[in-house]
């Protein structure tokens, strides 16, 4: 691809974001340890290194003089003075690739020079001051960018005539919009830091904190873009040396490579012997390149993981009595002792729901409270089998009638899912696909759960739209979803969820993305929804507000276990664990007319 | 939807005359020396001068491009220097050469690269560091010496493909494959290189959306969360990549036709940058910078359609 492509990839830049933070310069240092600690790496420094030693002493190590043409030993094979045999002018191939390192390192780095020195001043300048400058070079960038390189390439050799550094300093001004948005994208996310903002209070200088500050964020990715470049630029310059467009009274690899191709039928290895130079330097540049990325990239993002989540304390659970007389229907979900873990990178698993045990029952809505990290979305994606990329059950049972959902197959989970048990998502607009209308991702489950024709499905659908008090079904119905706003967003939701009107449905923190005036109407929504449909219903929130409202029965959850867990009325009337006790203790300092027992039957939330 | 294409075609018109421009100032601030060029060094000074005036190189350069310009708009680009072929002629018999295999090419990397890509995000693990270190690799190998490879090893020792030559799909359909067959595979390489690695990257990025969680809570089964909706989600990202690619790739091409002798853009391109016929270089310069415009307009247009907010910008 590299010289097909007039550009590198997108996908192959090294992102900046990565660096914006923390001290680049130690940084740096670490990053050549750790590169010598990645064997892919070494092995193309190693190549790179012997390259360039050998290019730079080629007139001391190369067996003979490369120009030197022997009429007689014309396609010699390779053996004794002619260690790669001699081309069909008689030159020694050995002696021709090693001065021809020289030429194709030495154009490859002035491709590069030109292209780091005017990639990255125009990207300080315009990212930095802005203005009509900023316009200018990104509009240049733009068209400079367009065009395939080779073409480019073969207008500057019309116009310019045959020269290989001309054609390499040309290439350069080509690529140099790769440095320039790298730059100028760094530039522009630092411009406006703090950091910077009182660097230039404190009276430095522009050009002090470009050096200082702005420099040291882009000088990795710089690096790493430089040697991806290289090969690029290597690669390049091969193929017009092969197209026979360069110099050519210099020995290249694209040279070589040109003179093997015209006796292919005859000496193969001739085209065999610079293929494998060009082939791996081209190589070894891109792979350190990736090295480099990868190892900074973890270095980003290792400390962040570090200390996210705190031991797991085991301690009995509070569980209080059953109230007498209360009705209790048909259970439908019993889940025992379930565990939820991740796979680490080392190979560990942590553990971040531990020893969870609750039921729900037929038309009860059970509520499971707890701060954030408390593992009480992680327990609600467990039973639906939903969990994160790396996340699963490690252990426990989750009945749902009769059958074990933790070791259940995926196909008889997918049967299960939606037209039994659904589920309502916290954040309603990233909850819908924001490529498909509101109506079609309504229409596509009732069609495939229940087999309904499209006409059916999208009457259905109009339906449900206005049975969650969405006032214009039709239009909603053909909206995108960044055409309704959150509350119509979450009704949509809800009406998805009870699409295949559902035994049990999962409701993750329904109204907390919500203003406090459409909570009250989802919240009573969903306790209509509960008594016509007499569905059980999962509540996780951290609101007491909301299980008072709402809920039958609650279940505390703090770091990844339920701490206390019974009838509502019992548990707000008589906290015994400290935990369930500082949680009121909050509601109480931040609301203080609310009393410990409110109305359940009315709909005042928060 | 109407103004914004409109405005893209003007934006698109506007870099058209804007490349045109640099070019035509480039390659005709020679002046004199061309004709001399074209005449070789036995030619009078009269018949350099009588020849520059054929020409009309005499006169100064921007009235030289108005000129240009003027039969341009008319579909005239000019004769060739050295031959006296029509420019827009030898441009529209080569063109379709090679369109057919930057095309081939083009379609393998985005067929390759969905399965690919999809394929190692959906399954991660083994399957997808193979599938990162396989096309880091293909991004690395220069393609032509991809080329030469196959030709080495297919055409020539295993003789399973002509190495050289190209038969127009007209003449005999199965020929016609035959012989773009081995090009559109060293084209493709880099293609599928690049590409999968987007495709993998907006595919697991997609897969982290919470939508695909809704969309599988209500029943929908993974691969077809996958193929529907984290496909459509995932394509915007991948489409820019693919639409580089093709530009790239017709680049690409001017090595891969020299290696197969296919008689594409890019061999009349070598052959008049080699002997300094700059009508043609022109001509193939503007018929590139035509291509990228059409190409980026496509792509706003598919984009369009496959992500609604852009559509209502």
């Amino acid at each position: 691809m590299t010289a097909i492509a007039p550009l590198p990839d997108p996908q192959f830049t090294p992102q900046v974001e990565v660096l914006a933070v923390g001290d680049v310069g130690s940084r740096r240092t670490s990053l050549f340890r750790r590169l010598l600690r990645n064997p892919m790496a070494v092995v193309a420094m190693v190549w790179l290194v012997l390259l360039a030693l050998v290019s730079v002493f080629s007139s001391v190590i190369a067996p003979g003089d490369p120009s030197h043409g022997d009429p007689i030993n014309t396609l010699l094979p390779p053996g004794g003075h002619f260690p790669l045999g001699t081309d069909a002018a008689g030159h020694n191939v050995l002696s021709q690739l090693i001065h021809g390192g020289l030429f194709s390192l030495a154009g490859a780095l002035l491709t590069l020079v030109i292209a780091v020195a005017i990639g990255v001043t125009g990207g300080l300048l315009a990212g930095y001051f802005g203005g009509w400058f900023d316009a200018v070079s990104s509009w240049l960038a733009g068209i400079v960018m367009a065009l395939p390189g080779i073409i480019v390439l073969l207008a500057a050799r019309a116009a310019l005539g045959p020269s290989m550094w001309l054609s390499m300093s040309v290439f350069g001004v080509l690529v140099s919009p790769a440095f320039f948005r790298l730059v100028y994208a760094a530039v522009t996310a630092v411009r406006n830091e703090l950091y910077v903002d009182a660097a230039r209070v404190s009276g430095l200088s522009d050009s002090r904190i470009i050096g200082r500050h702005i420099l040291t964020v882009v000088r990795a990715p710089i690096i790493i873009q430089a040697s991806m470049m290289l090969g690029i630029a290597i690669a390049i310059q091969a193929g017009l040396e092969f197209l026979g467009l360069g110099d050519l009274n210099l020995p290249t690899w694209g040279g070589l490579l040109r003179n093997g191709f015209a006796e292919i039928y005859d000496a193969p290895l001739l085209t065999l012997w610079p293929s494998l130079v060009i082939g791996l330097t081209c190589i070894a540049l891109t792979l350190l390149g990736n090295a480099m990325r990868d190892e900074l990239e973890q270095s980003g993002a290792a400390p962040k993981k570090r200390g996210a989540v705190s031991e797991i304390v085991r301690e009995p659970v509070v569980t209080h009595a059953e109230e007498a007389g209360a009705k209790i229907g048909e259970t439908l979900l019993e889940v025992t002792d379930l565990r939820v873990g991740y796979d680490q990178r080392d190979g560990t698993v942590k553990e971040v729901v531990s020893d969870v045990s609750f039921s729900v029952h037929r038309g009860e809505v059970h509520g499971i409270i707890g701060e954030s990290g408390s593992g009480k979305t992680q327990s609600a994606f467990a039973i639906m089998r939903l969990l994160p990329e790396g996340g699963r059950i490690i252990g426990g049972t989750v009945l749902f009638e009769g059958a074990d959902l933790a070791s259940m197959s995926e196909n008889e989970m997918t049967k299960l899912r939606g037209r039994k048990i659904a589920y309502i998502p916290q954040e309603p607009m990233s909850n819908l696909d924001p490529s498909f209308t509101v109506g079609s991702q309504l229409v596509e489950p009732l069609r495939l759960k229940l087999g309904l024709s499209t006409a059916e499905a999208k009457a259905k659908a109009l339906d449900l739209l206005a049975k969650v008090g969405i006032p214009n079904p039709e239009r909603t119905f053909k909206a995108y979803p960044h055409e309704v706003s959150g509350g119509m967003a979450q009704r949509v939701l809800i009406a998805g969820a009870i699409s295949c009107e559902p035994d049990l449905l999962i409701a993750d923190e329904p109204t907390t993305a919500l203003d406090v005036t459409v909570q009250a109407e989802v919240l009573n929504l969903l306790r209509d929804l509960n008594h016509e449909l007499d569905m059980g219903v999962i509540l996780v929130t951290h609101n007491f507000g909301v299980v008072a409202d709402l809920c039958d029965r609650v279940s505390v959850m703090r770091n990844g276990r339920i701490v206390e867990t019974g009838p509502v009325r019992s548990i707000f009337a008589s906290p015994e664990h400290e935990y369930t006790k500082s949680l009121f203790a909050a509601i109480l300092d931040e609301a203080p007319a609310r009393g410990a027992l409110p109305e359940p039957s009315q709909g005042g939330a928060k | 939807m109407v103004t914004f294409i409109v405005r893209r075609i003007g934006a698109g018109i506007v870099m058209l005359v804007v490349i045109s421009t640099i070019a035509f100032l480039m390659l005709y601030a020679g002046g004199g020396d061309i004709a001399r060029h074209i005449l070789g060094q036995q030619a009078t000074q009269d018949q350099v001068i009588a020849k520059a005036h054929d020409l009309g190189l005499d006169q100064p350069v921007f009235s030289q491009y108005a000129q240009w310009l003027g039969n341009a708009l008319h579909g005239n680009l000019g004769q060739s220097w050295f031959n006296g072929q029509d420019v827009t002629a030898a441009m529209a018999s080569r063109f379709p050469v090679t369109f057919s295999i930057v095309m081939g090419a083009t379609l393998l990397s985005a067929l390759l690269a969905v399965v690919l890509g999809v394929w190692a995000a959906s399954r991660r693990g083994v399957v997808d560091k193979v599938v990162q270190v396989v096309s880091l690799l293909g991004f690395a190998i220069p393609g032509f010496l991809v080329a030469l490879a196959l030709v080495l090893v297919l055409a020539i020792n295993l003789k399973l493909f002509k190495p050289t030559g190209y038969t127009p799909l007209t003449d005999d359909p199965g020929a016609w494959l035959s012989s773009i067959t081995l090009p559109v595979i060293a084209l493709a390489i880099g293609g599928i290189a690049s590409v999968t690695q987007q495709v993998r990257g907006s595919v697991i990025d997609a897969l982290r959306q919470d939508y695909v969680r809704t969309l599988r809570s209500r029943g929908l089964s993974r691969s077809r969360v996958i193929f529907k909706h984290v496909l459509r989600n995932a394509g915007g990202p991948a489409l820019a990549v693919l639409a580089v690619q093709f530009i790239g790739m017709f680049g690409g091409a001017v090595i891969i036709e020299q290696i197969f002798a296919i008689p594409g853009l890019g061999q009349v391109g070598v052959s008049a940058t080699t002997q300094g016929d700059i009508p043609l270089v022109m001509g193939l310069v503007l018929v590139t910078a035509a291509l990228v415009v059409v190409v980026n307009l496509l792509i706003d247009l598919l984009q369009g359609w496959l992500n609604p907010k852009v559509r209502l910008s």
